[in-house]
């Protein structure tokens, strides 16, 4: 299990525990966290499942996936600490991860 | 006003593949699409990617597999309504009165929702600002090439239409370019070209820029550019043109009664029925224990919907269920010599 907090463009703070071998995306969802879509199921084709990685994080988590980016270039407002949560692996090294949801998904 | 047996939202493989089976079992169809050409996610998202999982065709495209469906289809006569997008849906006795965006009206007692994950609208900018802009100077397609000519464009994004539209206008129109990364997705014979454009000074590239803001009162003056360090640049420009992909909206579709869950429609496993008789879900937009979101799982259920409009189209026959390989009657809806 690794614990890791997701927080809403307003504020609000969700730390849940996931289990290793779900992703960063699945994490939310199966915890009902508002501001994670995920539409597409996990398969990089949408960009609803995005989330600005806390910037001491980014370097830490398992790299962007081939064409990540080309599907964050869709995201609502990316920035360089932009990821799709459904790319991010879920394993103890990242035990205190901590990500930023955008405003919308849409 | 259109009257049919059936009427499919959405041209994706699921929506296609129903119109199939309708037609095979004697009943008429119409398919309404918000898109230009037949196809949904397979053409939109992902026309060259390999696809690996559909029954008997162990490695096909989006685009390949959109078109052998297409060509299932071509020996019936089905009504499609592209670049159309349906706004309302009324009960009317034991029919359904369905009006499009264009105000097209259909009158049908069986509605098969095939919508994928909802309708594809262009993703715009975030500046609530921007919207009195919109269609006069802010664009998200280009319609009307004339109104791009001698002016000052800034055209946003990384792909093909970014790239394709900023080689174009570069030829009457001064063009600047602004993505979010050095990296283009778009082919990379227009990268090159656009490459060469900048040295010529015929366009003028911004990467690792984002839109910031906009300036101006009745008219569009000028727009803010910001990079990762905050660095801010304002361009004058008369036109500004984005190209963020497609965004997928349920759309109306959430107003019309639904039983939803997030973003999908309830249904039944028998009829693929939603809570209204004579309303359908299938594909990937409908939802029940244990759904799997793919294509293989839509033809199913697109099958199995389309026996149940029967009931509703035809309240005084009865159906017979028949094989394509045995049917005459199939054989010669397909128009096919039968042995």
């Amino acid at each position: 299990m690794a614990k890791i907090t997701y927080i809403e463009n307003n504020g609000n703070t969700h730390t849940v525990e996931v289990a290793e071998g779900l992703t960063v995306m699945e994490g939310a969802v199966q915890n009902n966290i508002p501001g994670i879509d995920g539409d597409c199921g996990g398969g990089m084709a949408c960009a609803t499942c995005h989330v600005y990685v806390k910037d001491e994080w980014f370097d830490k988590i398992n790299k962007k996936s081939e064409g990540e980016d080309d599907m964050i270039d869709q995201a609502y407002e990316p920035n360089k600490l932009s990821r799709l949560s459904c790319q991010i692996e879920v394993t103890t090294n990242i035990d205190g991860l901590i990500v930023h949801l955008p405003e919308k998904q849409l | 006003m259109i009257k049919t047996d059936a009427l499919i939202i959405g041209a994706g493989p699921t929506g296609l593949f129903t119109a199939h089976q309708l037609k095979i079992i004697g009943l008429n169809c119409e398919i309404v699409d918000n898109l230009d050409k037949a196809g949904g996610q397979c053409i939109e998202l992902y026309p060259d990617k390999p696809i690996y999982d559909i029954p008997a065709v162990p490695e096909c495209s989006g685009e390949e597999l959109t078109n052998n469906l297409l060509a299932q289809i071509k020996p019936f006569n089905i009504g499609f309504h592209l670049n159309e997008r349906v706004d309302e849906v009324k009960k009317i006795e034991n029919n359904w009165e369905v009006k499009t965006n264009r105000g097209k009206v259909f009158l049908t007692p069986n509605v098969i929702i095939a919508g994928g994950v909802g309708s594809f609208e262009p993703r715009k900018f975030a500046p609530k600002e921007c919207e009195k802009f919109e269609d006069k100077s802010i664009f998200y397609a280009v319609k009307n090439k004339k109104l791009f000519e001698n002016k000052t464009i800034s055209i946003f994004g990384g792909g093909d239409s970014a790239l394709d539209w900023a080689v174009e206008f570069s030829k009457t129109s001064k063009v600047n370019l602004i993505h979010r990364r050095e990296e283009f997705r778009g082919a990379q014979a227009t990268v090159d070209k656009v490459l060469q454009l900048k040295k010529e000074g015929k366009i003028e590239l911004f990467t690792k820029y984002q839109f910031k803001s906009v300036k101006g009162v009745d008219k569009l003056e000028s727009i803010e550019i910001k990079n990762d360090d905050d660095k801010i640049v304002e361009l004058k420009t008369d036109i500004v043109l984005g190209f963020f992909g497609l965004i997928m909206q349920l759309g109306p579709i959430a107003n019309w009664g639904l039983n939803l869950d997030k973003k999908t429609i309830e249904v039944d496993t028998e009829k693929f029925e939603t809570n209204q008789k004579g309303i359908y879900a299938v594909g990937d937009i409908c939802n029940y224990p244990g759904k799997l979101k793919l294509i293989l799982s839509g033809f199913h259920e697109g099958a199995l919907a389309a026996r149940a409009c029967f009931k509703l189209a035809r309240p005084n026959e009865k159906y017979r269920f028949e094989f394509t390989t045995s049917s005459k009657t199939i054989k010669n809806r397909l128009g096919v010599k039968s042995d």
